[in-house]
């Protein structure tokens, strides 16, 4: 019989599988369960986009289409990073259409690790960075932000964890768990203390559309930034186009073509399909995604007042669709709160660390549900939270 | 602000000032206050809820029925439409912009005849009513945004 232990790669054995993952498999077998745990949009994808997919497959060949991705495509893309940034990325040399913003990670940390590289993961995050940086032979290092800078990245986080090892620094903002965002003055001392150095940032900016209050800012637009950033975004998020498998990456002419090799290997091209309609989503659909912008942050407000009403503090996030409640005060770990929430109210959420060590003590909540969906979710929280404090008052 | 308040009416009329509040990012008095205005100025003329029949009443039949009419020469379709809203059994009244016919009129009753002879001996005999046509609602799936039946499952992955 053949011994599956020994044919496995060991980096993979090592691999530990999403610690989202499990909650939702239990979940997934009971009855009654209702979820706040998935992070992708509740929206179904805007029509114009679909209709452009139908119009694609009545009229079209579907082909495999240009390694990096669409021409089309590519020079929306651009247009689109310099309308919002006014940084500019030549469609052809600059630019490749990934399958996913998910891809676009592992061929930037493919690209540029070399086995023993170290890698700054700025945590909380979510959660594929650290086993897509071990499985290009890298090492991770945490980066922990805290709730005191509101989650923000600060140069004292990570200054005395460079080493010459160091080859990147991952930035997820705005992140996923937190919703913490970084504006200009949080991102200017950062590119002073990287602008002398070789280290590569791989900025993550898939929740870049989804900000309550102000614009998202990258750290492109900072001089001498562009030229050590690969830039990362999709459609998943911003367009609710999850299934479609969408994303991109830019970065400088020396670092894409080199990174292009993975993907012409691995995955040749991103769905044609999704690209032809990605199109029509970069083109006309910024009212679409307005509207969807408003009915979360009606959301975040809600949720972001009761958790506070009902004693978890919770920090006010800025982006994408998470609240991040801490809930400390109750004297369970985040595993055991997600479990008992689960078994005795039947409530989904993902225990805060899921997303690294210094999520510890939070419970990541998404909004991506309706309100009659979030209400029904809040009142079996709160009747939760009550019992806790009466056990809490026994013992 | 004013859209965000109906927008959240709309999906749930019945929720409590607090969580409109908190939703508005305002105090329960303050979001109280705001209903209350736009009930006054008759922007908000009403709740109503929403029922699904076949668990409800199954007897209960609706209808749709579409009405020619010759307007009159001085109030235009104004006149027609408020008699016909008078009457308990109607559910709404909308002027139409279709060349085929003029209002659409939906009926409510507590079965087949009643319905049909509403029509015929309260609606087509109004003055100015040219023809009806009758359409029986066999099934509401969805009504003011609201799934009445073929709600789909939710089958999201965890990204």
């Amino acid at each position: 019989m053949i011994d599956y232990d020994k044919v496995l790669s060991d980096k993979i054995k090592k691999m530990k599988p999403s610690g989202i993952r499990k909650f939702f498999d239990i979940a997934g077998t009971m009855e009654g369960v209702i979820s706040l745990g998935v992070g992708e949009p509740d929206f179904s994808t805007p029509w114009v986009i679909r209709k452009a997919a139908i119009q694609v497959l009545e009229r079209k060949h579907i082909v495999y289409g240009p390694n990096k991705g669409l021409a089309p495509l590519r020079t929306e893309i651009s247009r689109k990073i310099e309308k919002k940034h006014g940084i500019s990325y030549d469609p052809d040399n600059e630019l490749i259409v990934t399958v996913g913003g998910s891809e676009a990670i592992d061929l930037a940390l493919r690209g540029i690790i070399d086995p023993g590289d170290e890698v700054l993961v700025v945590e909380p995050c979510f959660v594929c960075y650290a086993p897509l940086v071990e499985l290009a032979g890298g090492v991770a290092i945490p980066v922990p932000t805290r709730i005191e800078n509101s989650f923000k990245l600060t140069v004292e986080d990570f200054a005395d964890k460079v080493t010459e090892r160091t080859k990147m620094i991952i930035m997820p903002f705005p992140n996923n768990p937190t919703g913490a965002i970084m504006t200009r003055k949080d991102l200017e001392p950062i590119a002073d203390f990287l602008r002398d150095t070789n280290i590569m940032v791989l900025s993550d900016e898939i929740y870049s559309e989804l900000t309550y209050g102000r614009k998202h800012f990258s750290i492109i637009e900072l001089d001498g930034m562009r030229e050590r950033t690969i830039y990362v975004n999709g459609f998943s998020k911003a367009y609710a186009m999850t299934g479609w498998r969408l994303g991109y990456a830019a970065a400088p002419e020396p670092i894409l073509s080199q990174i292009a090799k993975i993907h012409q290997y691995g995955i040749m091209c991103s769905p044609y399909i999704s690209q032809n309609a990605a199109v029509e989503a970069l083109t006309s659909c910024d009212a679409e995604v307005a509207k969807m912008v408003d009915e979360y942050n009606v959301r975040r407000r809600y949720l972001v007042s009761e958790f506070n009403r009902l004693g978890l503090t919770c920090f006010n996030p800025e982006g994408a669709f998470y609240v991040f409640p801490c809930i400390k005060s109750t004297g369970l770990s985040s595993d055991e709160f997600c479990e008992r929430l689960l078994y005795e109210e039947k409530v989904a959420a993902v225990p805060g660390s899921a997303f690294g060590a210094s999520g510890e003590g939070y419970i990541r909540i998404s909004y991506a549900y309706s309100l009659k969906h979030l209400m029904e979710a809040m009142g079996r929280i709160e009747k939760f939270l009550k019992k806790l404090e009466a056990e809490r008052n026994e013992g | 602000m004013k859209n965000e308040i109906i927008r959240i009416l709309q999906q749930n009329a019945r929720i409590s000032n607090t969580a409109l509040g908190e939703m508005l990012g305002i105090a329960p008095e303050a979001a109280a206050a705001e209903i209350k205005k736009l009930e006054d100025e008759g922007v908000i003329r009403g709740y109503s809820v929403i029922l699904d029949d076949d668990k409800y009443d199954k007897s209960t039949v609706y209808a749709t029925i579409e009405l020619k009419i010759t307007p009159h020469r001085d109030s235009g379709f104004d006149d027609i439409a408020k008699i016909i809203m008078m009457y308990d059994e109607v559910e709404s009244v909308s002027l139409m912009s279709s060349g085929a016919y003029d209002l659409a009129v939906e009926v409510k009753g507590s079965n087949l005849k009643d319905v049909a002879f509403f029509v015929s001996e309260r609606l087509s005999t109004i003055e100015g009513v040219l023809s009806t046509s009758t359409h029986f609602i066999l099934k509401k799936y969805k009504e003011k945004g609201i799934f009445i039946d073929g709600e789909e499952p939710d089958e999201r992955g965890l990204g």
